[in-house]
This record gives structure tokens, C-alpha cells and sequence, in this order.
């Protein structure tokens, strides 16, 4: 995982070239939303072991932000996407 | 020939004598030798001193796995302190000193901690030193830091160069002994982009030092038609000298290539070392297996050897390591070696078999004392004989060397690296690798083989396999035909009983077998507690010949299979890799790339003083004849803004452009303060919130047409700003119509500033600039005269009338050639950031030393920029947390001393008059100060807490760093000219 | 068995078969009144100030592991209370004194070494900063010291004075700031718990919080399921497994930082320093080894190893900042998982659940804060209040708006 990254864009990349954000499973709560739900939006992580989606972009290369998948205890890859058609997916 | 140097055989070359020295002894060698052998060659049997008791040590192995041949090799800046001597080739004028002795190898003072060993015993320095308190870091550590630690690092500047590069294959063979060989063989033949690496200096592994013929032909001969073969092979990469040292995610592999540490004078044109990154979609580990110690009474004594080793200096180096040589053995490699050493006329004092029913044949006229063991060993700088017992007797007999060979364990160490746990093998009596997926696959004896034909074998299916899951087909490999071989075997045995004297489990940090026992004793009995109490494992050789008896012991003395108690963890490196081979060109001013503004030249022809700014170098100052100070310089620039007119180079601000129907609702929700209605052809301040409220970046933002706004960032965070509202754009708001480009190495930038800036600005420009054409934060497109397009702003850091004009970056210099031209007869000059620092600070206005990530826009004094009137925009929720919104937070103030002469430095803390300094009672902080030249005194901007309420009281301003405490009144941040006459003129 | 002068030489003379061990081996009982979750340093230190200071009986501390297996057996060994906060300063300060008087208190020798830690800086703008650090810690009575470039070519000649990147122009110091034998801290204060009573169970994971009527009522384990009346969560690395359990909402990401050493050289770099132009810290092991690390490898991770692109960059910091640790070769890299909060700085907190109670986010901070987080958490499962020197350190302080954000980088963990 943190050696190499298939980008959808750019082809198989070494980790130097990307940034990593983080967890890419939130979504930005609508104005309106509690105070509660903002909260967990910017501080609580569910930070699990295994399968996780995190936000990476390609500053050295497309600038695109994508979306990770992978296991955070073994490091395999399972897919890597284009931030925004995941977050059409999520009905952004 | 020197007298333990064989009359003939080996890979030497007889006809290069290398010479070479040895604490300061000129010694002899040949071109072919290691190190070791050279030594070994010379009768140097004793070579270093141990960690703790300082026993004499002599060489142990002929490998990577030594933990006693420790040289410090070069000498002055190139010194390289714990070389291993068996792993290094020996070049001439080779200058190698031993280790942690004084005043000498033979007569080592250290050595005295051998009769206090009882009460060294492991963990002693948990139980002790601790009387009187004091004592522990003032007299005991002190020594033991010093007993401590083997050679010595010099710590200079590196004289030589190293680099780093990539490497992608689809096989990578991590060892080209007999299995390593063949798979690289097989794949090359079949099309495989093959890397073929060893450690040595010379391919061929196991099989250099291998007396069974192949093909009918010596092995090393197979070798070398292999080696010839897969040279001509144009996808097939020959790497000697390289050590993989680490498997990492993604099946990229970490490897070292000495390049040319075996050279006396390398070229200046190559690196001495280099790190190889090497991307493989398959790799076979060829590491072959490591031949285990017996413990035993005195099996440290210099001249006790592993018995692989004796056939190595034996059959690779023609070097006998002794003339009367006895071995110890569990097993059938034992024979091997006396048969290697028999066919070179090397005396065998006698084969000492634990096993009592073994049935291997010892060469003619060989004694063999089956079930017997050895309990002590006699002899100071070289063992004089051995006391072995079978059966209730006990027995001297004489010998100058000894090899033992407690069985095999398969080398898996990379196999291991990432998180995969190695298995017991009943069958192997060792430690083999788990199945750690398609991507490395392991073959020969690191698989647990131990027959040459078996590993050749190996070797070519696995390479087979392989090729077929990349989607190739290969036809059988031809498998070379091999003479006899004796069937290996061992048993285990993880200590020899009856210990006359001390059992060393790791030699090179003088674990003993009780040191392990008191480990389980106090209940260090899991092996990764007994490792870290006793040290067992932890020395430079990461228990590669220790590891596998300690775990045998500890499980032995609870009475459970090694399965249960484990291993503890392989981890990253191999074997030892330099600091500088890992950071390869990225260093001294090459450590970071260095960027300068498109004004530099001009900044450097106008004398400025550069300073790093991240990885800008920006003009700090520009001193005149006559000046002797800096502030003497910055006064001058800061009083010439004010009254005549200045030229700044600000190109280094971060710039986007950004453009869509949806870039002005875009930047509405980035900001905090609104920007829908910015008009076309005007600028406005702008501040960037972080989702949690506290301010990440501001500046300035122009609108240059209805779809087209021109963002500026502070230099710091350029990079962070575009990728921040990348992110904003293509995840939170994928469906506005927005899109970034940034431009900030594409524009030269430079500020006109001062009372005087419009003259000079109208003689440069075709547009009107007049207040009325142009006011206050106007922005648009220009033409300067002589036609060239640029851009012009008229805002203003430092609160006088100003400009800030762009051009494209090419024409910078030019252009600020012009500007200094014609403002000349306006009495322009040249300033820099420091002046600016002064200006802006004088005015007010923040930087990052303000908005330094715990600022909200109201401690800042920007509260009603904050838009209520939004729906949304980054951090406005969480802006109004109750932290966020309290009375008593810090907020931005003016402060200036009392007393007129005295100064007020940043990093200065607050203090109400007469309060007792305590976290409690800290009132604030100095974020920025500076001597205001126009004030006539020193000002500075600070955070304290409510205090915008407490403009005219007086705090102290407490700098116990500095031992100094000045009186300032508190004030309105802005000093001069708060009404902006100055800068609406 | 209590070390002293008499009872080593005593041992010695008899071979050193009389030792006994350092603690027991307990099965565990079916009901503790404290139970903590976490044989780590902090778990440790808990049990034993609770035992010790403030006299609770039947406790016990559970570990999946051994003892110390976590990051307390993994780290580089600093101690140092040179904060810029307020919400951070006086606890690590506390933190400071009991490291001062630890060894005799455990009777166990931990090596605390006060070598003096000295932060480099390199510009204007990083000076500043640490003047506002050192006089922070010198509000708090902590003694502090500039030192200018002058000062440090005389103490520390090795740096890179002549052809850094990033000039160094000096150093903040704190002389009371060091290392210690990291092993030893957990062993130590393992056996003092144990001393006091306290049952250490190793081997013994915690799969499940049972709660009743909104109160924990015990733990499932691999070893059963075990009673206790209050429960306290000390598993940094694994916070957020454990914290789901009892259905816990957490401000933690798992993090991986590398940590090295090298081969064992004579004495040659005496002080801890940690270079300001980017995140390298290094400083000797009374062994010889030069232990030192760098940052987090940036990416969310429960694998205790880290990848190689980050070792090059740790590397390229060092030589950079001490070009003659060029030739010297890195022995070993290994990785800890961090527990790292939203704002880089620890929680020792009540939860939503009354008797359930909180000690994580120790980010790459934990292992300094080993005593002053036993003190601390020890006490607020004790009294069920709040230690004062830990009293901003509280799970709320993120919804409430009260962040300790030292390097003021903002809720994005990997940025601390």
C-alpha cells in the first residue's frame, strides 16, 4: 500500500508523490445538522482495524484527490477511485 | 605464503599479494580474500574483545551472521567503526584496528569485568546503581557508557557520495547460490526481467565453497558458465555486492550495493554505496540457511568456529583456520567439514558426535567420539584443546581450532519483515517461513533443503511457478547432473550439559545459558521479555547464529516445543545499511530544493541579504555603504516607505486562479467573510477558516471578471491553500463548476509602496492610477508602457499608499530595473521582508506568527468579517464552540514599554503588574516586535487575554528566558495612521 | 525481593539462583474493584499509584500480550517537560518530578539519564516560537535556556554548521530533559504493582465490555469473563478497538511511527536533539546505540512496521543535521502504533459511561508521561475527580472548543 499506489489516472506511483488526508468515510454535514453530528465530523474517527477508505491526492502528479481503500493492518490495496465520483456515489 | 595459508586450492588469486594491516602489523594477503581469511591466513585468530566481560574473541563465521570479527576499516573522515571481517573483501592498504580493548587487544583492562561476572549477570543494571541516588547519573552511567558501545564513529563530514534509485522487475532472486542460480537460470531463459542480487562479492553463494562437482565439473566452474550465460541475457540483471536488506508493502524491496567500499581510492564519480528500491511483482529467496552454535562450557574461546566456516576458508580461500582441528557436531555437516579439511591435509584431532547412534562415515583414520560432548575449552589468544566427556570420563585433547555445527536454520528473515510469524518445523528442527502469499516465494535451503540437487531442483520449479502465474509457459529446465552427496541430517540439541565454564548463547553481547535461565527465573521467560532483560539477540548481528539457541533453551527449560515460545520479531535491516547510503543525495544544502523569486537577480544586484523562508530565499535587507547594522538598514528602508516610496519583492505569495461559473459561490464557501458581490475589478482581504473554526490562511482575492478571481496566499502555505480547495472542489462540492490553476512561479510580484508609489507607478503604466480611476483596493488587468501585459492591485501591507503590480515571471527583473529607474528621482529604495515586517507591524497587520493555528478570527480582531449572514462556509460551525466564543480568550493587542528606551521582544510572556509568574496568572504572549523607526521606539503586537477591554492598562512584559522584564501599556494594535488617510490617499 | 547492596552481592556469591520473580504469574479472580485494560507503561502506572497513593485494593491489570509489549517497549526514550501550553506543561512538569524520584520510589533502576534535551532552531520566526516556549515552561518553574549558535558549535560540534539547508542558529534546552531504559519503566513499575498487590495477567485480551444499566459491570476475555466495579482503558494503539466495546465515540487514528537504532558506538552524542528544520530527534543508549526517529509514516495503520520511503526520509534529517552520521549503519527499524488525537495532545478523561474512565491519544508523547499518567488517571478512577495538572485533558474538550493544539496544525492527526 504505502510503497506504491495505482493512481486511476496516472498508473502505479510511489507513496513520495501523494499527500494523505484521512478518513475518507465522512461526509460534510448539511449547515442545518446538529451540533453533534459536526462534531463528529471533524474530531470522531471510527478508526478501524481493516478495511478502511482514506483520502489521498496526487500532488506530484494529477492533483486529483482519490479515495484509498485498503487494510490498515495489512496494508493491501483494494481499489483506489477519483474523490469525486465518490462523492457523487454518496449523493453529494 | 603465509603459514596457515593452504598450498594450493580457493578462489585467490595466488599472484596478487595484497598488503593490509592490522592494529598497526603489516600483514599479507590475496586478491580474493575477505578480510577474515586475510587474518585468518596470518595466524590472527583473536580479532576483537567482547561487550560486557571483554573475553578475547576470535573469528567465528565466514558470513553476514559474525558477531565477533568486528574491525573499525579506514581511517579519518573515512573511518567506518563495526565492519564485519568476513564480509569484507580485502583490497590493498586495507587499514583495520581492532575493537573495545585498551590498552591492547592482548592485554585489555576491560577484561577485569570477567571476574566481577557474577555480579553482571543479566538485568543487573535494574537491580543496582541506585545508591546513593545521586551516584547513578554522575559517577555509574557515566562509566558505563563508556565500557559500553564497540568502535568508534568519527563524526565527521563524509567525503564520499551516495545515491538512490529504482529498479522494477518481474523476478527478483535474492541469492545465487545453488537455488538462486538456477531460478535466475530458468526465468531469464524464459523472458523474465530477472534481478539476480548476492551480498558477496562474487556470485555463486554456497557454491564457492562447494566440493561436490556439478556437471563433472568443480562447482565454482558451474558457476561461472551460469554467470556467462545470464550476461548475455539482456533481461537478466546481475547485482554482486548488494544486500537486500528490507521487504516492504507492495513487494518493493530495499537493497544496498557497496559499489566501491572495496577500493583503497574510490572514484570521485561514483557513489561509494547505493540504495536500490527495487519494485518486483515476484521475488524468490535464495538466502540459503545459517549453521546454528552449540552451546557449550568455553565455546567462545578464539578458534572455536562454526564447521561451515573451516570449509569455507578452506575450500573458497585456501586458509586453514587451525593445524589440528577438532569439531564438534549434531549432526552430518560436522563430517563434511573434517572430509573438506581431511582433502586438504588439514589435521582432524577428533570428530565429537552428540549423537551416540549416528552412523556417518569420518574420513580414514579419523577419531570420532559418538555420544560424546564438549564441557571446556583451553587456550588465551587461540585455543590449546578442548575437555570432552562421554559417558562419565572425561578427556583433553589438544587442537588450535574446532568447528561446531549444531544443524541448520533456514535463512527467512525477509520473509518474516512484514507482520508474517515464522513456523516450527518438527521435521526440520528449525524455524521456516509461513506462506506469505504469491509476491516472494522462498527456495533451497531457505526452504528447508539441504541437498545441492534438491536445491537446484528447487530453485528452477519455483522460478517455473513463478513464470507461469506472470502468464509465461517454460519448458522444463535441464537439471545439471550432481556427484554423491551424503544425506544431511541433524538433531536438535540447544545446550551442551555440564558446562565447565561459561556457555555463550550470543557472543558479541555475552549472553550466557544462565543468564537465560535467571531471565525465566524472574519471569522474563517469554521470548521477547527474555531478549530485551538479557540482550540476547540485540547486537549488531540481531542474533542470526543466537536467536534459534535461545529460543531452544528457554522452551527446554519450561518443558515446551519451540513452536510455543516463538521468535521474536524479524525486523528491517538484514544486515546493518549507512545513514548516508539511506539518505543518498539529500543532503547539506541539497536537503531541501531551494526556490528563488523570478526578482531574485534583481535583489542580488541591488545587494539584498538573502534569508531562507521555507524553501524560498527571499531578500531579507538591502544594506548601504556606511551602514553597520542591519537595523540601521531596515530603519532607513522603513522610513523611505513612509516618506518617499519603496520597492518590495512579494512574488513569493502563493497565486490561483480560479475560474467557472461557480467561482465566486466556490470562494464564498471557502471564506469566512463574504465574496459573492465582490465587484469585477476589485480586491478584497480574505480569511480561511479550518473546519474547527481557528484561521488556516488569509490574503488578498481579486475578482478579474465575472468567472475568473485571481486568490493570493501567504508563502507559507501556497502549497496547502491549492490543495485544501482542490479538496473542497473535487470531494465536498463536486458539483459546483469550479476550477484552480496555480500560478504562483508564473507571476513576479512586487510592491510600490509610500506616499510618492503613485508617480512612480503612473510613469510605468498606460492605464490611469490616479485615486479617483484607481482607489483603494482596485485590481485589473494593465499595460505597462512599452506594451507588456501585468496585473495591478492597489492594496497595501504596509498601510501607506501602495501598489502591488505583476508582471509575467520572465520579465521581473527588467521590469523591477524600471521601477527603481524612474522611481530614482522619487527617492526609491529597495526593502525587504524585515522592513516589511516592521511596516505591517506598525500597521497591525497579522502574519503566521499571529495566525499561528490557535487563532480564531475574533482573537485576531477579525470577528466581523465572520458572515452571519451565510449559509455555510468552512469552520463556521464550529467556530461558534463555547472555547471558541469565551470572554477570556486572548486577543490581539497593541503593546509598547513604558519607558521609551527599553525593548520588547517576541516570545515575551504577560504578566499583571505585581503577579506572581505561575501557568495561572500567564496572561499572553509577544507574537511580533519590532523598533519602530517612525515611533521612535519598540512596538509589538501580542495576545492577551480579554484584551481588546484593556487598551491603557499596564502589563509586564516577562521574558525570563532572556532575564528580562520590561512595563508596556496595552493599545490598539494599529500605531500608525489608524484612520487610513494614508493609505485611501 | 528487594534490591539492594546486600541482596546482590548476596545473590552473586550463591550463582544467582535466588532471585525470585519480579512478579507473579495470577489467574485472574472473578471480581476486581479496578480493572485496568492495558499492561503497558500508563496501565502499569496506573495500577501502581492506585495500589500505592491512593490505597485500592484488588486490582488488576490485563494484558493481551506480555508486559510492555505495546509502544512503552518501543520508543526512543525521551523525557522532557518543554511544552508550550498550558493545557500540557504543569502535567508533564508533574510528570518530570516523579521521573526525578522514580527509581527510588520502585526500587528498580530505569536509568533515567537528564542529559539535557536541546530543540534546534533555524530561523527567526522558530526562535520566537521557542522563546514563547521556554518562558511558558520557566511560568511554570521549569528551568529553560537559549542557547545562540555559539553556545552549540561549543557543545554539539558534530552539527551541521557550515553547509546546512536550513542554517541552525540555536537551541532551546532543557537541561532536566533525557532518556530512560524504557523496558525497565514497565518492568519497574510492573513489579512495584505487584508488590503492592496488584494481579498482573499477561496473555489475556479483552473482547467485550458488558454494561448494565448503563455501568460497566466487567470484561470478556480470552481468559473469561471478569468482574470489576470500574474499569479503566490504558491500551493506546489499540484505543479504538477497545473504546468500540463499550460503544465509545473517540477523536483517534492509529498511526505508525518508525523508530531506530544503530550498532553500538562508543560514547559520541551526549545530549537529546531534535533538529527544527524538520521532525528528527536522536540521542545514545548507555548501550551504545543511537536511538532516534522522525515522523509518523502519515497513514492510518495498525501494522507495527512502516515503509521505506519514510526510513529514507528519517535518514536524509539526520545526515542533514549531523553529517558524520553518514558512515555510522543503522542496526534495526521497528513501528508502534500511535494512538494520535485531533490535537496532538493526550486524554486522561471520564467517558459517557460513569465507570468506565479513559487514558489515550498519547500521539508520540507517551512514553515521558508514563509516571504523571499513572499518578493522574490513578486518581480520577480513584476519587472519580480530575487530577489538576490534568484537568484540561479532558474527552470533552473538542465539542467544547478547548483543543491543546501544540503545533497548532488542527484536527488532522497525521499533522501533529
Amino acid at each position: 500500500m504505502a510503497s506504491l499506489i495505482p493512481c486511476p489516472h496516472c498508473g502505479v506511483r510511489p507513496k513520495e508523490e501523494f499527500a494523505i488526508r484521512g478518513d475518507a468515510s465522512l461526509v460534510r454535514p448539511d449547515p442545518e445538522s446538529s451540533d453533534e453530528t459536526w462534531n463528529d465530523y471533524v474530531h470522531i474517527r471510527a478508526n478501524p482495524r481493516g478495511r478502511y477508505r482514506e483520502h489521498w491526492q496526487h500532488v506530484a502528479g494529477c492533483r486529483r484527490w482519490l479515495v484509498v481503500e485498503r487494510d490498515t493492518f495489512t496494508h493491501e490495496v483494494f481499489s483506489v477511485t477519483d474523490g469525486s465520483v465518490r462523492a457523487w456515489e454518496i449523493g453529494r | 605464503m603465509t603459514a596457515y595459508r593452504l598450498s594450493a586450492g580457493g578462489l585467490v588469486d595466488r599472484a596478487t599479494s595484497l598488503n593490509f594491516t592490522f592494529d598497526g602489523q603489516s600483514m599479507k594477503g590475496l586478491a580474493g580474500d575477505t578480510l577474515a581469511s586475510a587474518l585468518l591466513a596470518n595466524d590472527q585468530m583473536l580479532v576483537g574483545r567482547s561487550f560486557k566481560y571483554h573475553r578475547p574473541r576470535g573469528i567465528v563465521t565466514a558470513g553476514a551472521s559474525e558477531p565477533n570479527a568486528l574491525m573499525t576499516i579506514g581511517s579519518g573522515a573515512r573511518t567506518d567503526p563495526n565492519t564485519k571481517a568476513t564480509v569484507a573483501e580485502l583490497y590493498a592498504g586495507l587499514e583495520a584496528r581492532s575493537q573495545n580493548s585498551w590498552p591492547s587487544l592482548k592485554y585489555d583492562v576491560g577484561a577485569l569485568n570477567g571476574l566481577l561476572s557474577p555480579f553482571l549477570s543479566a538485568g543487573f543494571y535494574y537491580k543496582t546503581f541506585m545508591w546513593p541516588a545521586a551516584f547513578w547519573e554522575k559517577v555509574y552511567e557515566p562509566i558505563i557508557r563508556k565500557a559500553a558501545g564497540l568502535g568508534r564513529a568519527v563524526l565527521e563530514r563524509d567525503p564520499e557520495a551516495y545515491e538512490k534509485c529504482w529498479a522494477h522487475c518481474d523476478l527478483l532472486v535474492v541469492g545465487s547460490g545453488p537455488a538462486g542460480l538456477m531460478a535466475a537460470l530458468t526465468a531469464g531463459r524464459a523472458g523474465l526481467r530477472v534481478i539476480l542480487v548476492d551480498e558477496g562479492f562474487r556470485h555463486g553463494g554456497s557454491l564457492l565453497s562447494e566440493t561436490t562437482p556439478i556437471d563433472g565439473e568443480p562447482a565454482a566452474a558451474f558457476v561461472d558458465k551460469a554467470l556467462s550465460e545470464l550476461a548475455t541475457l539482456p533481461n537478466v540483471t546481475l547485482m554482486a555486492r548488494t544486500t537486500v536488506f528490507g521487504w516492504y508493502d507492495d513487494n518493493v524491496f530495499g537493497a544496498l550495493e557497496r559499489v566501491q567500499k572495496h577500493l583503497a581510492v574510490p572514484s570521485s564519480k561514483l557513489p561509494a554505496e547505493r540504495v536500490w528500491r527495487i519494485a518486483a511483482k515476484r521475488a524468490l529467496l535464495a538466502t540459503g540457511a545459517e549453521e546454528r552454535p552449540l552451546v557449550f562450557g568455553g565455546n567462545d574461546r578464539p578458534g572455536v568456529m562454526m564447521a561451515g566456516a573451516l570449509s569455507t576458508y578452506a575450500n573458497r580461500y585456501g586458509v586453514a583456520a587451525g593445524k589440528l582441528v577438532a569439531l564438534f557436531t549434531n549432526g552430518s555437516a560436522g563430517y563434511r567439514t573434517a572430509a573438506d579439511l581431511a582433502a586438504h591435509g588439514i589435521d582432524i584431532a577428533a570428530i565429537i558426535d552428540s549423537r551416540a547412534d549416528s552412523t556417518e562415515v569420518a574420513p580414514f583414520g579419523t577419531r570420532v567420539i559418538r555420544g560424546g560432548s564438549i564441557v571446556d575449552t583451553k587456550g588465551r589468544s587461540r585455543l590449546s584443546g578442548i575437555t570432552v566427556e562421554r559417558s562419565g570420563f572425561e578427556e583433553r585433547i589438544d587442537c588450535d581450532a574446532m568447528g561446531m555445527s549444531g544443524g541448520f536454520s533456514p535463512v527467512i528473515h525477509l520473509a518474516c519483515q512484514r507482520g508474517a510469524k515464522p513456523v516450527w518445523s518438527e521435521t526440520l528442527k528449525a524455524f521456516v517461513a509461513p506462506d506469505v502469499g504469491a509476491g516472494l516465494r522462498l527456495a533451497g535451503s531457505a526452504a528447508g533443503l539441504y541437498a545441492l540437487a534438491a536445491c537446484l531442483k528447487d530453485g528452477a520449479d519455483k522460478a517455473r511457478t513463478i513464470a507461469s502465474d506472470l502468464g509465461l509457459l517454460t519448458s522444463a529446465a535441464h537439471l545439471p547432473a550432481v556427484g554423491e552427496e551424503t544425506t544431511a541430517s541433524f538433531t536438535a540439541l540447544w545446550y551442551v550439559p555440564g558446562a565447565r565454564s561459561k556457555a555463550f548463547v550470543d557472543f558479541q553481547n555475552d549472553v550466557h545459558a544462565k543468564d537465560l535461565g535467571l531471565a525465566l527465573r524472574e519471569g522474563f521467560g517469554h521470548v521477547e521479555h527474555a531478549k530485551r532483560y538479557t540482550t540476547n539477540g540485540m547486537a549488531t548481528d540481531q542474533g542470526k547464529l543466537s536467536n534459534v539457541n535461545a529460543v531452544g533453551i528457554l522452551a527446554g527449560m519450561q518443558g515446551v516445543s519451540p513452536a510455543e515460545l516463538g521468535t521474536t520479531t524479524f525486523r528491517p535491516f538484514y544486515t546493518p545499511v549507512p545513514f548516508g547510503a539511506l539518505a543518498g543525495t539529500s543532503r547539506d544544502e541539497h536537503a531541501a530544493p531551494k526556490r528563488v523569486s523570478p526578482l531574485h537577480g534583481w535583489a542580488a544586484r541591488n545587494k539584498a541579504v538573502f534569508i531562507e523562508s521555507g524553501l524560498w530565499y527571499r531578500s531579507s535587507w538591502f544594506p548601504r555603504a556606511g551602514e553597520k547594522t542591519w537595523r540601521e538598514s531596515v530603519d532607513r528602508e522603513v522610513l523611505n516607505v513612509r516618506e518617499n516610496v519603496g520597492l518590495c519583492d512579494v512574488s513569493t505569495l502563493g497565486k490561483i486562479e480560479v475560474f467557472g461559473p461557480d467561482a465566486a459561490e466556490f470562494l464564498n464557501r471557502l471564506y469566512c467573510n463574504p465574496f459573492l458581490k465582490l465587484p469585477v475589478g476589485k480586491a478584497r482581504y480574505g480569511l480561511m477558516l479550518r473546519e474547527d473554526g481557528m484561521v488556516y490562511d488569509d490574503g488578498t482575492t481579486s475578482r478579474l471578471s465575472d468567472e475568473h478571481f485571481l486568490v493570493t496566499t501567504t508563502t507559507a502555505l501556497a502549497g496547502g491553500v491549492m490543495s485544501h480547495m482542490e479538496y473542497c472542489a473535487q470531494v465536498l462540492w463536486p458539483e459546483l463548476k469550479v476550477r484552480f490553476c496555480s500560478v504562483s512561479d508564473q507571476w513576479a510580484q512586487m510592491a510600490i509602496a509610500g506616499p510618492k508609489s503613485r508617480l512612480v507607478v503612473q510613469a510605468l503604466v498606460e492605464d490611469d492610477v490616479s485615486n479617483a480611476a484607481f482607489p483603494f483596493l482596485a485590481a485589473k488587468a494593465v499595460t505597462l508602457k512599452g506594451g507588456l501585459k501585468g496585473r495591478l492591485f492597489r492594496i497595501s501591507f504596509s498601510g501607506e499608499l501602495a501598489y502591488e503590480l505583476a508582471v509575467p515571471a520572465g520579465y521581473g527583473e527588467a521590469v523591477a530595473d524600471k521601477v527603481m529607474d524612474v522611481g530614482r528621482m522619487h527617492g526609491i529604495c529597495a526593502y525587504g521582508l524585515e522592513a516589511l515586517n516592521v511596516l505591517r507591524i506598525e500597521k497591525g497587520h497579522v502574519t503566521h506568527a499571529e495566525l499561528d493555528g490557535r487563532v480564531t478570527p475574533d482573537d485576531a480582531g477579525f470577528g466581523r468579517m465572520l458572515s452571519s449572514q451565510k449559509a455555510d462556509f468552512i469552520g463556521k460551525r464550529l467556530s461558534t464552540r463555547f472555547g471558541l466564543t469565551a470572554a477570556d480568550r486572548m486577543q490581539m493587542v497593541g503593546l509598547k514599554p513604558v519607558e521609551k528606551d527599553k525593548d520588547i521582544r517576541a516570545g515575551a510572556h504577560l504578566l499583571r503588574e505585581g503577579a506572581k509568574p505561575s501557568t495561572l496568572n500567564d496572561q499572553g504572549y509577544v507574537s511580533s516586535a519590532c523598533y519602530s523607526p517612525v515611533l521612535g521606539q519598540f512596538i509589538a503586537l501580542g495576545f492577551l487575554k480579554s484584551g481588546r477591554e484593556r487598551y491603557g492598562e499596564k502589563v509586564v512584559v516577562w521574558d525570563r528566558l532572556r532575564g528580562e522584564e520590561t512595563l508596556a501599556e496595552i493599545c490598539n494594535p494599529v500605531f500608525v495612521d489608524p484612520a487610513n488617510t494614508k493609505l485611501n490617499s | 525481593m528487594r534490591y539492594s547492596a546486600f541482596s546482590i552481592v548476596r545473590n552473586a556469591l550463591s550463582g544467582n539462583v535466588n532471585w525470585k520473580p519480579a512478579w507473579r504469574q495470577p489467574d485472574p479472580k472473578p471480581f476486581y474493584d479496578v480493572i485496568i485494560v492495558g499492561g503497558g507503561g500508563h496501565g502499569l502506572a496506573t495500577a501502581y499509584y492506585l495500589a500505592k497513593e491512593f490505597g485500592v485494593r484488588n486490582i488488576a491489570v490485563l494484558e493481551k500480550g506480555y508486559l510492555g509489549s505495546g509502544n512503552v517497549g518501543r520508543n526512543t526514550t525521551i523525557v522532557r517537560s518543554n511544552y508550550m501550553l498550558p493545557g500540557n506543561e504543569p502535567f508533564y512538569e508533574f510528570s518530570m518530578k516523579l521521573w526525578e524520584g522514580l527509581e527510588q520510589d520502585l526500587n528498580y533502576n530505569a536509568m533515567l539519564s537528564q542529559r539535557g534535551i536541546i530543540n534546534l532552531y533555524h530561523n527567526d520566526g522558530q526562535r520566537d516560537a521557542y522563546i514563547r516556549r521556554g518562558n511558558a515552561m520557566w511560568m511554570e518553574g521549569v528551568p529553560a535556556e537559549l542557547l545562540d549558535r555559539a553556545a552549540l558549535k561549543k557543545l554539539l560540534p558534530y552539527l551541521n554548521f557550515d553547509h546546512a539547508r536550513f542554517p541552525i542558529m540555536g537551541g532551546l534546552l532543557q537541561k532536566r530533559g533525557g532518556t530512560a531504559r524504557h523496558d525497565a519503566v514497565a518492568w519497574g513499575f510492573g513489579r512495584a504493582a505487584d508488590r503492592h498487590g496488584v494481579d498482573l495477567i499477561q496473555n489475556c485480551e479483552v473482547t467485550g465490555i458488558r454494561r448494565e444499566n448503563g455501568l460497566v459491570t466487567g470484561v470478556e476475555t480470552s481468559r473469561g469473563f471478569i468482574g470489576c466495579a470500574k474499569l479503566g482503558l490504558a491500551a493506546a494503539g489499540n484505543t479504538s478497538r477497545v473504546g468500540q466495546m463499550a460503544d465509545l465515540k473517540l477523536p483517534i487514528e492509529s498511526h505508525v511511527l518508525q523508530a531506530f537504532v544503530t550498532e553500538g558506538l562508543k560514547p559520541a552524542i551526549d545530549h537529546v536533539i531534535t533538529y527544527g528544520a524538520g521532525h528528527f530527534y536522536i540521542s545514545q543508549s548507555d548501550k551504545g546505540g543511537l536511538v532516534f526517529g522522525a515522523e509518523i509514516d502519515g497513514y492510518n495503520s495498525y501494522a507495527q512496521r512502516g515503509n521505506l520511503a519514510t526510513v529514507e526520509h528519517v535518514m536524509e534529517e539526520g545526515v542533514t543535521m549531523i553529517p558524520g552520521l553518514s558512515r555510522v549503519r543503522v542496526l534495526r527499524s521497528w513501528g508502534g502504533v500511535m494512538d494520535m488525537s485531533m490535537d496532538g495532545s493526550p486524554i486522561i478523561s471520564r467517558t459517557p459511561i460513569d465507570n468506565l474512565y479513559l487514558n489515550a491519544g498519547w500521539c508520540y508523547g507517551g512514553f515521558k508521561a508514563t509516571p504523571a499518567s499513572g499518578w493522574c488517571f490513578a486518581h480520577l478512577i480513584a476519587k472519580n475527580e480530575t487530577h489538576p495538572a490534568a484537568r484540561f485533558l479532558r474527552l470533552d474538550r473538542f465539542e467544547r472548543g478547548f483543543p491543546i493544539d501544540e503545533h497548532g496544525a488542527g484536527p488532522q492527526p497525521n499533522l501533529h
